[in-house]
């Protein structure tokens, strides 16, 4: 049978404010285990919550980043359960009445195609602290450190139908996010979690089949891994004539397994109500407007610009407007040496294989735009070949100097000397007469083989395309 | 609308109490009497009525994002049942 | 459950005492989590009313009412969720008034049912609990509920004549529920009012009876969830030895609890779970706006309401521990001011069998200043406040 893979997402995003969701307490990341855990972040008794301003605009800036509708009236909701990280014996959300209401999210597919994933909701909620594993005589350690970090909750329609469609919308909403600047996106911080709501059903079938929630996914390779092995797992199932359970999983990216959650199977009924302690958030269409003049270009906007006045393709456009810092490092680069195109080609290329292998941020990069910039210049008006660029770029990485004076300290600068290239010509010619007369009798591929004994007896300095032309003269002379 | 054993049995769990079986009986009783009297309430016609979360019908006032918290983990630990390297201890956590 | 705690913050009500130069004499028993109308339920054992010891003080703050009535302190704080300053102060004979819902900041106060949550003062006089509202009232930022408004100097309009005041008694305060004695003697107040030149009509207020069901559904929801942060892992009592997560959790609640807060956790965990939500908590909350409407109704045509704090007054201790119901009916009105989140004032009025009787006071949204001039004008014409027990 042909299956058809339904996914749908519920994305944590955890909102770049000073301060937590309901107290002064900071949310900065890494400090000592609950020495950013106020009396409020423990849920003392007698202790109350307030709501803080700043996650408040960050939420309604996503909303308007992804053309929803903005709750004008949102309340806070009490989520019971129990569990060591939670506090309060409750989370603090919302469900009836959220920030952000009905949006989208348009993604690139590999095919070309541009489709659109719509956003149920996005509402805000308080994150929980960490439970350490570590072993404290048999005890599990808690960290609330990270409890009260005021977090959006993105919740999608099931409107991915490939782990690649999923992979592909979680990387745009991450661009989305930093874009706006309401997210580090620091995944590795869990700055951005995924859970993942995953059912397969005969090809043609409209009706949804009972899905599984992996939950916790902090990247997005963890995100396509576990999806392909649950889209296996529930194929192997109903192949084998059996049944899928709706269940919460966990994946594990270090084994590659996944298995359900013991824990969380037991029936919960979280009995939402409105928080007493916090009152109705009401916001009018100034407010809204007021932050809406405050948003950046979005990243649809971008994308858009970059091929209408670069003359980008739909792809190379997408890949380097994904992040913001990479954006601007592409523009500043083409503003000095003047070709979008060269720009484009050596951010995705050269750079980017850079920053992979070092494991670096683009905002860490030890070459600036204007480095690159010059560098790039130097391949437009033929000083140097596209190749010896990349010789001399690999020199700039390691600190050497500019451009400028790579290519004097080693002599790289393109040999477009017309007498000094016809010598090595000649000289070619003469070592390989053989294969010259071939060529000349009409064996055309020969004429690479010639090509390339030239660039290498020039140490790769000669200008190719003044080598072809003077190699044809000869064939003809 | 009325609570048998077992109702009040799931109650507890998700209220995390024990119930002792010889005060099973006793809290059948007392919840259902308190729930025949909250039943009055099904009598009374509220169609169309907004709930009222908070009496002054009061909406929020905002925070300012600015951090007015220091670090006061060891006077907040005192009173902890059991803490170590700052953490609180718990039975192991199983996911 | 937090007999070792140490609270690591001071409440917005005792520092601003405390900054005002108050001087804490200590603190009183009342019932456990402010669960009850006896302080019977304590975990340190139940208070005896001074004026007979074999009764009750009443409840939840039963420990600062007798602390008042006996002498002990020229003041006390109270909480009161469903009538727990006024129905103690009504039965030791003393003054109690529960502020508008966010005149005086939660922030410090266990909650209990956090949007019926009042702190107030309980003193002999009016004049006395004016000069502790003048220290407490008023905005405070950490609690969202507190109201953003200004306060005023509630001393200065005491000795204002009660000319032309237009009290309003609803009917359904003076049903078949309420004692003879009581009743005789509220209507000796009226008159009392009445001879200070204020104008009495009979008012209604229909749904005074479902304040009952409304409040016992509304008050356990919140507080389940709210003392759902008792488990043992941050603060407080933790049971020995716990074998696993869910043990610590039920052992340490179910040995942490007392009976009355048990079985209310359990009612309102019920009323908040998946199918009853609707038939319970929102309809509660329905019932809530509609007896705040029938207030608003009549405060329209009179400036206060006034009526008996309790049906009966004090009962002995033991009376009513085994039915909860029948002690749920005692509130009967007092459970409403907190519904609509009015003020309210008890202060003394009379003695029945040698057992004080209160007079309950209840005014407009933030008119606190009329409630304790109107207490302070009778207690200028009448001694009943300045009556001690024998102790």
């Amino acid at each position: 049978m042909q299956w058809e893979t339904v996914i749908g997402l519920e994305v944590h995003v955890q909102l770049s404010t000073n301060t937590k969701i309901f107290s002064g307490s900071s949310t900065a990341f890494g400090a000592e285990p609950n020495t950013q855990a106020n009396a409020v972040d423990l849920g003392l008794p007698g202790v109350l919550p307030v709501f803080n301003e700043g996650a408040l605009k960050k939420a309604v800036a996503f909303g308007l980043a992804i053309d929803a509708d903005i709750g004008k009236r949102s309340f806070f909701e009490r989520k019971n359960y129990f569990y060591p990280d939670l506090p309060k014996g409750y989370q603090t959300t919302q469900l009836e009445a959220p920030i952000v209401g009905p949006g989208h999210v348009d993604i690139l597919l590999d095919d070309g195609e541009t489709k659109r994933v719509r956003i149920h909701h996005a509402h805000l909620e308080e994150d929980a602290g960490k439970s350490l594993h570590e072993d404290f005589h048999g005890m599990s350690g808690i960290d609330l450190n990270r409890a009260g970090t005021p977090l959006i909750e993105i919740v999608t329609e099931p409107d991915m139908r490939s782990s690649a469609e999923a992979v592909a919308f979680a990387k745009k909403l991450h661009t989305i996010v930093t874009a706006i600047g309401i997210c580090d996106g620091d995944m590795s911080q869990g700055s951005m979690r995924f859970d993942v709501n995953v059912s397969i059903r005969p090809k043609g079938s409209d009706t949804l089949g009972t899905r599984t929630e992996t939950k916790n996914l902090n990247s997005f390779r963890f995100m396509e891994e576990a999806i392909k092995l649950e889209v296996e797992r529930q194929i192997d199932v109903l192949e084998d004539g059996g049944e899928i359970i709706q269940e919460t999983r966990l994946y594990n990216g270090d084994t590659k397994t996944a298995r359900s959650m013991r824990s969380k199977e037991e029936a919960n009924d979280y009995r939402y109500f409105p928080c007493p302690d916090l009152l109705p958030v009401v916001i009018d269409d100034d407010y809204i407007n007021s932050i809406r003049s405050t948003l950046p270009e979005l990243p649809d906007a971008k994308i858009e610009r970059f091929i209408d006045s670069y003359g980008l393709t739909q792809y190379d456009a997408s890949v380097l407007s994904a992040t913001a810092a990479m954006a601007d490092y592409f523009e500043q680069t083409t503003k000095i040496c003047g070709d979008a195109k060269l720009a484009a080609n050596w951010c995705m290329g050269e750079l980017s294989k850079f920053l992979n292998q070092q494991e670096i941020d683009i905002a860490d990069c030890p070459i600036s735009p204007n480095d690159l910039g010059q560098l790039l210049a130097r391949i437009k008006d033929d000083t140097i070949s596209g190749k010896i660029a990349k010789t001399v770029f690999q020199a700039m990485t390691n600190g050497e100097g500019s451009a400028d004076e790579i290519i004097d300290a080693k002599g790289l600068k393109q040999v477009t000397d017309t007498g000094a290239i016809e010598a090595m010509v000649d000289e070619v010619i003469a070592a390989n007469q053989g294969q010259f007369e071939e060529l000349k009798s009409g064996k055309d591929k020969l004429i690479g083989f010639f090509v390339g004994q030239v660039m290498k007896a020039s140490k790769g300095q000669a200008n190719p395309g003044q080598v072809n032309k003077i190699l044809k003269q000869k064939m003809q002379d | 609308m009325s609570l048998d054993r077992s109702q009040v049995e799931t109650v507890a769990k998700l209220a995390r109490l024990k119930v002792e079986d010889q005060e099973l009986d006793n809290y059948v009783n007392s919840l259902n009497s308190i729930l025949d009297l909250a039943d009055q309430l099904q009598a009374v016609d509220t169609e169309g009525v907004e709930p009222l979360a908070n009496p002054l019908d009061a909406t929020a006032r905002l925070r300012p994002d600015t951090v007015t918290e220091t670090n006061q983990r060891e006077k907040l630990q005192k009173n902890a049942p059991q803490a170590e390297a700052g953490l609180f201890l718990v039975p192991k956590v199983i996911d | 459950m937090l007999d070792n705690f140490i609270a690591p913050y001071e409440s917005t009500a005792t520092q601003r005492l405390k900054d005002a130069g108050f001087v804490t004499l200590g603190k009183t028993n009342l019932d456990e989590f402010a669960m009850g109308s006896s302080t019977e339920t304590s975990y340190y054992g139940a208070t005896r009313n001074p004026w007979n010891t074999d009764a009750v003080p009443g409840g939840s703050s039963g420990g600062s009412a007798v602390a008042v009535a006996a002498g002990m302190a020229p003041a006390a704080l109270g909480t009161d969720t469903g009538g727990s300053i006024r129905q103690p102060a009504a039965f030791c004979g003393i003054t109690g008034l529960k502020p508008t819902y966010g005149r005086v900041s939660r922030w410090g106060m266990v909650a209990f049912g956090s949007s019926l949550d009042q702190g107030g003062p309980m003193t002999q006089t009016a004049e006395d609990a004016a000069m502790i509202m003048n220290t407490i009232a008023g905005f405070d930022p950490r609690d969202s509920t507190s109201m953003d408004q200004p306060t005023v100097d509630y001393t200065a309009t005491l000795d204002q004549p009660l000319n032309g005041l237009k009290i309003g008694l609803p009917k359904e305060y003076f049903g078949e529920a309420l004692d003879d004695g009581i009743r005789q003697a509220i209507m000796e107040a009226v008159k009392q009012f009445e001879s200070l030149g204020a104008t009495v009509k009979e008012i209604s207020l229909p749904r005074t009876e479902l304040s009952i069901p409304a409040y016992y559904i509304i008050a356990p929801a919140e507080a389940s969830t709210n003392l759902s942060r008792f488990d043992g892992v941050k603060f407080g009592y933790r049971c020995d030895n716990p074998t696993d997560l869910m043990d610590m959790y039920t052992r340490t609640r179910s040995e942490g609890f007392g009976a009355e807060v048990k079985r209310r956790i359990m009612v309102g965990t019920y009323a908040l779970s998946a199918g009853y939500y609707d038939a319970y908590y929102r309809k509660a909350q329905q019932l809530r706006r509609l007896i705040k409407q029938d207030f608003q109704a009549a405060l329209a045509d009179v400036d206060v309401i006034m009526g008996p704090a309790t049906p009966s007054t004090a009962w002995n201790i033991g009376e009513k521990t085994q039915d909860p119901v029948a002690m749920y009916m005692e509130d009967i009105y007092t459970l409403s001011v907190n519904l609509a989140g009015l003020p309210g004032m008890s202060i003394p009025c009379g003695f029945k069998d040698g057992m004080p009787v209160g007079l309950q006071v209840i005014g407009n949204y933030f008119d606190e200043a009329r409630l304790l001039n109107i207490g302070h004008q009778f207690q200028r014409a009448t001694d009943w406040h300045s009556r001690k027990p024998n102790v």
